[in-house]
């Protein structure tokens, strides 16, 4: 189902002609209302004009969330006050949170773009979609909620949490979609398990998971649990929220609303763009939004472009599943490392804890990763021997994963940190 | 006959060791025989205890990785060539041992050595041919 045939599937070369207009005059509004742009444009000695391509959109500077900390709360906005009619916040885990303030038509373009993504799951006037996304300053609540609104789908606001009554919500409403969190989604298949729910008796046809990281192997354990389609949601508050990019049934990527959000590739070591495919961070620029405009923010979320033709019959840009933050990246003895690859080298391996902690050092000018893997019980053994092999089986994985040598060191069980937000999985020891 | 030994896994950490042995002593459990293993960044410790399956609770409970697995316990005559003698038996029975370990009890007249071979029944079998004394467990605890 395609929201917007002509948005979603225009010629290339159309869209590039849109962008392009849209983008000269997303820069000129916001060099013109916002200060910060100004004094960053005349440090990059460049005037909105110069702007005549879309490749010249290399030449403006970058922004991340520094900068809009320091704007806090509202300074970066373009529109006075009175014309923003919503605002919504990070959560603020790392610092003070980024404040996001919407104008009516950029409620207007979050209902449009979310109502693509959730057209995208199968949803229509006839959905009942249950969305457990949080309602409150997280924009994950009201973004599936505007977009269920403009499709005309009946939404089910029962926000997050209350576990046993989401079930039995979607037994008695005959949810058809839901929207949650990845691993929510597995906690409430568990509970529903331990129910004696048959979760296949449930009417859910298809699932919008995201607002945080996740696995090919996650998506085929929700599906195969729930017997539903699980998609893929790609959004963040800086840039409006949920509706930044959702996948199609083909799940080959995230098609990116690229008529509203320009992405570019970018590699977080030199800053120099990326040839298509290539791994590296998302930079987006928003083309449309009025309250809060962006030009160039570093999302740090680690993925590849691609822009085949999808089967679906979108031309929309398709992004790949984020691998990874570039806040986590290292750069080992000159070659680039995310702690995901290990991660993936290491559960590769059946028995293998989830918790793990990187341990970077430098001895004699040279970088040495350690790797400290919790022993279970699945993998200890009387003999040195069997510990030795089973060591050097997780070395070889690694090796073989990151292309470096590292070394692993089996600790004991619960020695390694636990969090209960975001793990911390690598300490980072040398003094760079 | 087999009898029960348990690992412990021990991270080389000072008061490692110290600590598995307090969970033993507040569980007031005996320690028959032991040894460790050690590389330069973890041991094993191995323990024969009268009571395996309490040890390994009380462990377990302490947070340790425990495991319980079979190991021979024969008695070798205290003179030059004893062990061998043992350790021939096992040879022409083409049994590999993995490790093993010796202790010396007050009312034994040889010496205890615990043995942890790759095939326990094979290596039974051949000891029995070599006229070797196996310890039951019994024998083993109440040393």
């Amino acid at each position: 189902m395609i929201w917007n045939r002509q948005a979603e599937c225009m010629p290339t070369g159309e869209r590039q002609t849109l962008q392009l207009g849209r983008l000269r005059a997303a820069v000129k509004r916001t060099y013109d209302a916002v200060p910060f742009y100004r004094k960053r444009f005349g440090e990059a000695k460049i005037k909105p004009e110069d702007i005549k391509s879309l490749d010249d959109i290399r030449r403006i500077p970058f922004i991340t969330k520094t900068e809009l900390r320091e704007g806090y709360p509202f300074n970066m906005f373009a529109v006075p006050m009175q014309n923003i009619v919503e605002v919504h916040t990070s959560s603020g885990t790392t610092g003070k949170p980024v404040v996001t303030g919407y104008t009516r038509n950029d409620i207007d373009l979050w209902s449009e773009v979310m109502a693509r993504a959730l057209s995208m799951a199968g949803a229509t006037e006839k959905s009942i979609i249950q969305n457990c996304y949080g309602y409150g300053l997280f924009t994950g609540g009201l973004g599936v909620h505007y977009g269920a609104h403009r499709i005309g789908s009946t939404v089910v606001p029962i926000s997050a949490g209350n576990t046993k009554r989401q079930i039995d919500i979607m037994l008695d409403f005959q949810t058809t979609i839901i929207a949650c969190t990845p691993s929510y989604a597995l906690y409430l298949a568990e509970v529903a398990e331990e129910q004696g729910i048959d979760l296949k008796k449930l009417s859910l046809k298809a699932g919008c998971f995201g607002a945080e990281m996740w696995t090919e192997q996650i998506r085929t354990e929700i599906e195969k649990r729930f017997h539903i389609l699980a998609l893929n949601i790609y959004g963040l508050t800086e840039i409006i929220g949920p509706g930044v990019a959702h996948e199609c049934p083909e799940k080959c990527g995230l098609h990116i609303f690229e008529d509203h959000f320009y992405p570019e590739i970018i590699s977080p070591d030199t800053l120099e763009l990326l040839p298509e495919g290539e791994n590296g961070e998302l930079v987006l620029t928003t083309l449309t939004r009025e309250g809060i405009p962006m030009l160039r923010f570093r999302t740090r979320d680690i993925t590849a472009l691609h822009h085949e033709p999808c089967a679906c019959g979108r031309s929309l840009v398709r992004m790949e599943r984020i691998t990874g933050r570039s806040d986590d990246m290292l750069k080992i003895r000159g070659v680039i490392v995310f702690p995901y690859q290990i991660e993936k080298a290491l559960f590769e391996m059946k028995g293998i804890e989830p918790h793990y902690q990187i341990i970077v050092t430098r001895e004699h000018h040279l970088d040495e990763i350690e790797v400290q893997v919790e022993m279970s019980k699945k993998l200890f053994s009387d003999e040195i021997r069997k510990i030795e092999e089973l060591r050097r089986k997780i070395e070889k994985n690694i090796e073989e994963a990151i292309g470096l040598r590292a070394k692993v060191l089996l600790v004991e069980p619960k020695s390694l940190p636990r969090s209960e937000g975001k793990a911390k999985r690598v300490v980072d020891k040398r003094q760079l | 006959m087999k009898v029960k030994q348990i690992s412990v896994f021990l991270e080389n950490r000072k008061g490692r060791l110290y600590e598995v042995l307090n969970v033993l002593a507040t569980e007031k459990i005996n320690i028959r025989a032991l040894s460790i293993a050690d590389t330069a960044d973890f041991g094993i410790l191995r323990l024969i205890v009268p009571d395996p399956d309490a040890a390994k609770k009380a462990l377990e409970k302490g947070g340790f990785t425990v495991k319980e697995n079979n190991v021979i316990a024969i008695e070798v005559p205290d003179r030059p060539g004893g062990l061998a003698f043992v350790l021939k038996a096992l040879q022409d029975a083409d049994i590999n041992v993995e490790y093993l370990y010796a202790f010396v009890a007050k009312s034994q007249k040889g010496a205890i050595v615990v043995i942890r071979t790759e095939n326990n029944d094979g290596a039974l079998k051949a000891l029995k041919h070599g006229e070797v004394k196996v310890l039951t467990p019994e024998e083993l605890y109440s040393l």
